[in-house]
């Protein structure tokens, strides 16, 4: 899969949201901590899932990643390019490659707009077709979405929450990219019509060999769809790995924890497992916990937690995590870790001791 | 798993209920014969998609779709006592004293300008003959049950200063304070996190163990229904398309929609599969449904006599409540819904 460059490389991007306060002279108070220092690659052709509870800074990190919001600090390289700090018209060009696909397919498309015309602005928007060509090529989008060219003349309120979705696909279609971010595109959907996008997605990213980056907080929509998983808690991505691995043998307890909470659709399964409950709520990214900003909910959070951020641990094999009594560990993978290069700044520079003791059983 | 048979009959029993709303395009039928039964310290978990009915049916039970244009007939009868019937100040006897409900959205559902317990007691002095004091002790004695954190303090919070979480616990300490017998609960996680989803789900298990409480669960999320209920019904366009025992509707379902539901699952315990099974089409428009059984135009099974409503009935021979809506022989169903191996399977797979 990971061939060559990677089309998108993400590093140690921050955005923090100033709290202001004051009248005349508006002081900084406070800070949100929305995304702390993220690093991620994505290679052509390839998903990168990116599973996390709402707050943790997913769709933060998407906008940040396009540029809808300017990053704090840090570097996005697209195809090689650095994005960060250019002007709106120098990005524009670029634009063009990477797309965005919304998660409220009632809010994310102009209900006094045709369909025709949602779909086109983008080719007329950059000159790339226009008259009879740019409606033709509108109608074979629609089509191609599953939607039919007759739709061209209807406004969004004439659609379900499922074709709208599908226009929204059809609009970041348009102009043929290379990345496509999805956000949460099918948390709004029924099941039977999550199905039906899904595979969609899947079909055009075979097509037009689309890489995407998959947000969700449905880590069984997740698992279907990536190559990759980057689990995010308060701003910070704490495991990296192949889908398979982490829903197998995850190493940060958060993981752990997530995959646990999952309900399973299947009566036996559920009365024979007990699954692990994580006390309280996320704790607030204005004032985020020292340390491991999970240990207020960790059950296996000891003294080093609470003083030291862990490090992104390279543990092979394309897993990193970064916690400081790694769970679910092959016998050896510690004393083959290395720290990565992906690591926040802030972090301690030393390898966990040993690893975590309580192995939870997960899932199945 | 059988429901708790009870010598008295059944505590919350809904017969052929029908909700329809008169609009400007014509009578929309949301529910359309709706039938079930709730016995003491059960849990019934009503599965369906948005507009198929389970939500209406769940109001109507409390009494909250009365209004001018709506049209309400069949029956729902709480320990035998008339609810479609009763007048509003006898309903409001049985609202939060007998059946309580929670809603999906407890960001909505709380007044944002009351504290939270206040908001609680309110309901224990309407309803119960005590001073502001007790209702106020017994208030933070409820949020505690509940799970709430140094209640006497949070008791003075406002709604926006709790979590998500802490807010479907209030609605649920809210809902508990009168000591109902049937709690009815209306997509109560699916706005929360799935680690908080887990938090409520634990939470209505105790009360459903501990206190003998009867849930209806009204949920799309079938990963919900299979942790708590005890029995299932699945609804479609306004009807019920099967029924039976969590057990019977996982392992043996009858009905090409909850085959389509289950299939169209992504679960993560067993392998991934290549492509996802899913349903084509879209739920029909309750204006004017289809003709014949109202899954037809989406169902790649359907034949001719199809075109004719199946009714809900058993169609297995056996002694077992588990009934459906489908023409299809059990024997022809039952090799058709293995088609893609992950459907019904007795065992779950290594």
């Amino acid at each position: 899969m990971s061939n060559g460059d990677p089309l998108l490389e993400v590093s140690h991007l921050v955005k923090h949201f100033p709290i202001k306060s004051g009248i005349l002279l508006e002081r900084e108070v406070a800070r949100v901590h929305a995304v702390d220092d993220v690093s991620l690659t994505l290679h052509e052709g390839e998903t990168l899932g990116l599973v996390g509870e709402s707050g943790c800074g997913k769709s933060t990190l998407c906008r940040a990643i396009l540029q809808l919001i300017r990053p704090t600090a840090g570097s996005v390289k697209f195809q090689g390019e650095e994005l960060v700090g250019r002007s709106r018209k120098e990005l524009q060009p670029l634009r063009r490659e990477m797309q965005m696909i919304f998660q409220d397919p009632f809010a994310s498309l102009n209900p006094r707009k045709r369909v025709g015309q949602i779909v086109g602005d983008p080719l007329r928007l950059h000159g790339l077709a226009s008259g009879d060509a740019l409606k033709r090529r509108v109608q074979e989008l629609l089509d191609r979405v599953g939607l039919s060219g007759e739709h061209y003349n209807r406004f969004p309120h004439e659609f379900s929450g499922g074709q709208r979705q599908r226009i929204g696909i059809a609009r970041a279609l348009a102009l043929q990219p290379k990345l496509i971010i999805a956000d949460e595109p099918v948390s709004a959907l029924d099941v039977s019509i999550q199905a039906q996008i899904i595979n969609l997605l899947e079909d055009l990213q075979d097509e037009f060999g689309l890489a995407y980056v998959f947000v969700a907080h449905d880590l069984g929509v997740v698992r279907h769809v990536s190559d990759r998983v980057a689990v995010m808690y308060l701003g910070k991505i704490v495991e990296t790995s192949p889908g398979a691995g982490l829903y197998e043998r995850p190493i940060h307890p958060y993981s752990t924890a997530l995959l646990s909470a999952v309900p399973i659709p299947d009566p036996e399964e559920n009365r024979e497992r007990e699954p692990l409950v994580l006390d309280g709520d996320v704790p607030s990214p204005v004032d985020p916990p020292s340390g491991c900003r999970f240990h207020t909910r960790c059950p296996w959070a000891t003294d080093v937690c609470s003083e030291l951020e862990p490090p992104l641990v390279n543990y092979g094999s394309g897993r990193l995590a970064a916690c400081h009594h790694p769970l679910n560990l092959k016998r050896g993978a510690l004393s083959k870790a290395t720290i990565s290069e992906e690591s926040p700044a802030g972090a301690a520079d030393a390898l966990p001791s040993e690893p975590g003791k309580a192995d939870l059983p997960v899932g199945a | 798993m059988s429901p708790r048979a009870t010598a008295s009959g059944p505590l919350l029993s809904v017969k052929d209920l029908e909700v329809g709303f008169a609009t400007e395009d014509g009578l929309l039928k949301a529910v359309d014969g709706v039938s079930f039964e709730l016995a003491r310290g059960e849990v019934l978990g009503i599965v369906g998609e948005s507009g198929c009915g389970k939500s209406v049916t769940a109001q109507t039970v409390m009494g909250l779709t009365r209004s001018s244009n709506a049209r309400i007939s069949g029956s729902v009868e709480f320990n035998g006592a008339d609810l479609i019937e009763a007048s509003d100040d006898d309903l409001r006897k049985v609202r939060g004293e007998s059946i309580a409900m929670i809603f999906q959205d407890p960001m909505t559902s709380l007044n944002p300008v009351y504290k939270v317990g206040k908001q609680i007691a309110e309901q224990i002095l309407a309803h119960r003959d005590v001073s502001d004091k007790e209702a106020r002790d017994r208030a933070i004695e409820l949020l505690r049950d509940v799970g709430i954190p140094h209640p006497e303090r949070r008791i003075d919070d406002y709604p926006y200063e709790y979590s998500g979480g802490m807010r479907q616990r209030a609605m649920v300490a809210m809902a508990l304070s009168l000591e109902p017998e049937v709690l009815i609960a209306d997509e109560p996680t699916t706005a929360l996190d799935v680690t908080i989803q887990a938090q409520i789900l634990t939470l209505i298990e105790q009360l459903n163990r501990d206190r003998d409480l009867a849930v209806v669960l009204i949920t799309h999320d079938l990963g919900v229904v299979a942790e708590v209920a005890d029995r299932v019904q699945v609804m479609y366009a306004g009807q019920v398309v099967e029924r039976g025992t969590l057990d019977e509707i996982f392992y043996d379902p009858q009905h090409p929609y909850t085959w389509g539901l289950l299939g169209s699952l992504t679960r993560l315990d067993r392998p991934r599969p290549k492509r996802l099974p899913q349903i084509a089409g879209q739920p029909p428009s309750l204006l004017s449904p289809p003709g014949g059984c109202r899954f037809r135009p989406r169902c790649p099974h359907a034949f001719e006599q199809c075109a004719e409503l199946p009714s809900l009935e058993g169609r297995l021979g056996k002694r077992s409540e588990h009934a459906d809506r489908c023409w299809l022989q059990p024997k022809e169903k039952e090799s058709r819904r293995s088609v893609d191996g992950r459907i019904g399977l007795g065992a779950p797979a290594a």
